[in-house]
């Protein structure tokens, strides 16, 4: 990346420096990291296929902190919600009475100086998290206790909302040892128009901790959503996370995963969909830096008129880390002639007795499956409709909660008119 | 029920029938045989409706409609059905979600009231039990591992859901032990009824041995060159087709 003394960013010269008690070591970092640091063109590798540099002659705004409903948006079977509009914490909207024992989930701004006393994510030059620090609106933390067990997932619902709105949000976790919980995350939008979601997760497993992350994105088209996931996991733990992309102008989730302790699974299922001119770029990082662990990773896309997709997947197995069984699967549906998909997997292994692969599909609906279809009497639009369903669907089931997976079906079959029975 | 004319066919100009003529009624149950590459799978994609074919010359009547000039979705709504030589494995759909899509574009089209959840799975069982289809393999992907008899035996289990006018199995039996043709066959003989018609296409005489063909028609060189009752099928299977050929060159 390009680094140039003092850059200044005047698509961001109207947010305020952030009121969340950030240590002054990582603020100072970040500042340093803002001010030497261009947005990034298709010239550096990780943004070869996404172009943000458009995001540079805008002029973004701090968003309000409310709407005035957010119904439509809540999920049955869940603690919560905490609600966050254009990053901000609303305390009207949310229901923090139904989190349960052994559960704290506060927002940032209530934790006063020290709400986020270290991160775990090295910056590295990482334009939009340098932002999200130095302007973060705020976000939440979330600790689950130690041998605490939880069936329900903590809601949390993140509006964006406004014109040329910034929303600068946070999420951090710790999964306490022997714990088992899980949150359902959802991006969602509201008389919004050509907003920008730059989110950042920090997630910790705790050894031998459960944790179940789904994360639905449903914001509207004209918006700008960067996501920088980071995750840690500790010895014997199990992790799961589930994007779903259902809407959304120009989407990038950045997901790295550090397995650090042995024994552990991870899951990464991913979904998405998308139609007009939309672009989603899926960058994952599974990095096994020890042994006998075991990581799953699937992403399925269906694109349609102009969009485009990415997926760029990287599988790191370090040189002690013996025993690892990686595998890595990106399947694409187009349905159109003008959509585009750029599949990137890859895998870099240094230890020698893994077990690992990877693959990466991009086609075109069975013509041979559709004329079946329409000969025991299907339309051909119904044809095409069961089995888009029937290959996303295979990524849907895979959500961790039914409160999440009833609500993606829902929004799937008012959208498109799939059905996923 | 279906009256074939002259019917010519090609693929990538190369004519594979050549003339073809075929009536059948309500009711009846016709059989065609003939030598491999006679024309028999390239008829039954062409009553299908499969567009890889250019048809050059006749005319196909279904019940008083240009079949011909009909999209595949329509030939199965207006009660046409074709068992496939080789069903299309569909991983994702269930077989379930597939047929109850299927009947209810059907009601659709005929200006009828979607089925209801209840009547559907009733039919599902009462039918899956024609064919001694295991239920599970009714809610499982469409024909995704199954074996070979238990593809055909999905085909006549969809056969008997949809309830065609005019249901033509190509080579069916083909691949089959004897006890997956027999509950085949079985299904088969009690879906014929005075209403609807049977159009069996094979290689060999020994479905016919289950499903007793009221007429037997010999397709050779794209065309029916010979029709006869029930035993010409005893002759084909013991003579073999050399016998046509030369009655075809003295002719």
């Amino acid at each position: 990346m390009e680094t140039i003394n003092k850059t200044s960013h005047a698509f961001i010269s109207d947010l305020n420096p952030t009121e969340i008690g950030i240590h002054p070591s990582v603020l100072e970092a970040a500042n340093e990291t803002l001010s030497s640091t261009q947005i990034p063109t298709t010239r550096v590798e990780a943004w070869k296929y996404t172009r943000v540099a458009q995001l540079g002659k805008r002029k973004f705004q701090k968003g309000s902190d409310s709407v005035d409903s957010i119904d439509g948006f809540r999920l049955e079977n869940t603690q919560g919600p905490l609600v966050f509009v254009n990053g901000q914490f609303s305390e009207a909207l949310s229901d923090t009475s139904s989190i349960a024992k052994g559960i704290t989930a506060q927002p940032l701004s209530s934790l006063g100086s020290n709400a986020l006393p270290t991160s775990i994510v090295p910056l590295h030059h990482e334009l939009f998290h340098a932002i999200n620090t130095v302007h973060l609106n705020d976000g939440v933390r979330i600790t689950i206790d130690k041998n605490s067990q939880h069936k329900q997932p903590v809601h949390i619902i993140h509006v964006v909302s406004g014109e040329d709105v910034m929303a600068n949000f946070k999420t951090v976790l710790h999964c306490g040892a022997f714990s088992e919980a899980g949150m359902v995350q959802s991006f969602v939008s509201l008389n919004d128009s050509n907003g920008f979601v730059n989110a950042t997760h920090e997630i910790f497993v705790e050894e031998n901790a459960h944790f179940n992350l789904d994360k639905i994105q449903n914001e509207s088209p004209g918006n700008t959503h960067i996501g920088t996931d980071q995750v840690v996991q500790d010895a014997n733990s199990v992790f799961t996370i589930n994007t779903i992309t259902l809407n959304g102008g120009l989407v990038r989730n950045n997901l790295s995963i550090e397995v650090k302790g042995q024994n552990c699974e991870t899951n990464l299922n991913g979904a998405y969909v998308l139609d007009g001119k939309q672009h989603v770029d899926n960058h994952t990082t599974v990095d096994h830096k020890v042994a006998n662990c075991v990581s799953n990773e699937l992403y399925k896309g269906v694109i349609d008129d102009h969009a485009t997709a990415v997926f760029n997947g990287k599988v790191f197995v370090r040189q002690n880390a013996q025993k690892i069984n990686a595998f890595q699967s990106n399947g694409n549906v187009l349905l159109s002639d003008s959509g585009s998909v750029n599949s990137k997997p890859e895998l870099e292994i240094y230890a020698d007795d893994v077990r690992c692969s990877h693959g990466s599909t991009t086609g075109q609906l069975d013509e041979d499956a559709i004329f079946y279809l329409r000969a025991r009497g299907l339309s051909e639009k119904s044809a095409r409709r069961l089995l888009v369903s029937a290959f996303i669907g295979e990524v849907i089931e895979k959500i961790s909660y039914p409160a999440s997976k009833e609500y993606v079906f829902s929004v799937l079959c008012d959208r498109f008119g799939w059905n996923f029975d | 029920m279906i009256k074939i004319e002259n019917l010519h066919a090609s693929i990538e100009d190369k004519e594979i029938l050549k003339g073809l003529n075929l009536e059948v009624n309500a009711g009846e149950v016709h059989a065609i045989m003939g030598p491999n590459g006679a024309g028999k799978s390239t008829l039954a994609s062409v009553l299908a409706g499969r567009d890889n074919y250019e048809i050059t010359e006749g005319s196909i009547d279904f019940d008083g409609n240009d079949l011909l000039e009909m999209e595949v979705e329509d030939r199965a709504r207006e009660g046409l059905f074709l068992a496939f030589q080789y069903p299309v494995e569909i991983p994702g759909v269930s077989n379930i979600n597939f047929l109850r899509t299927a009947l209810n574009d059907i009601r659709e089209y005929r200006g009828e009231e979607a089925i209801s959840a209840k009547d559907f799975m009733a039919r599902v069982r009462e039918k899956s039990a024609l064919v001694e289809l295991d239920a599970k393999l009714a809610s499982r992907s469409v024909n995704e591992g199954f074996s070979g008899g238990e593809k055909k035996r999905n085909e006549i289990f969809q056969m008997a859901m949809l309830e065609p006018k005019l249901a033509i199995l190509d080579e069916t039996d083909s691949g089959l032990d004897i006890d997956a043709l027999r509950i085949v066959a079985n299904g088969v003989n009690k879906l014929k009824s005075p209403e609807n018609a049977i159009v069996i296409i094979t290689h060999y005489q020994r479905l016919l041995d289950h499903i007793v063909p009221d007429v037997v028609h010999v397709l050779y060189d794209g065309r029916i060159v010979k029709s006869g009752p029930k035993e010409l099928a005893l002759e084909l299977e013991e003579k073999g087709y050399d016998w046509i050929k030369e009655e075809l060159a003295q002719a």
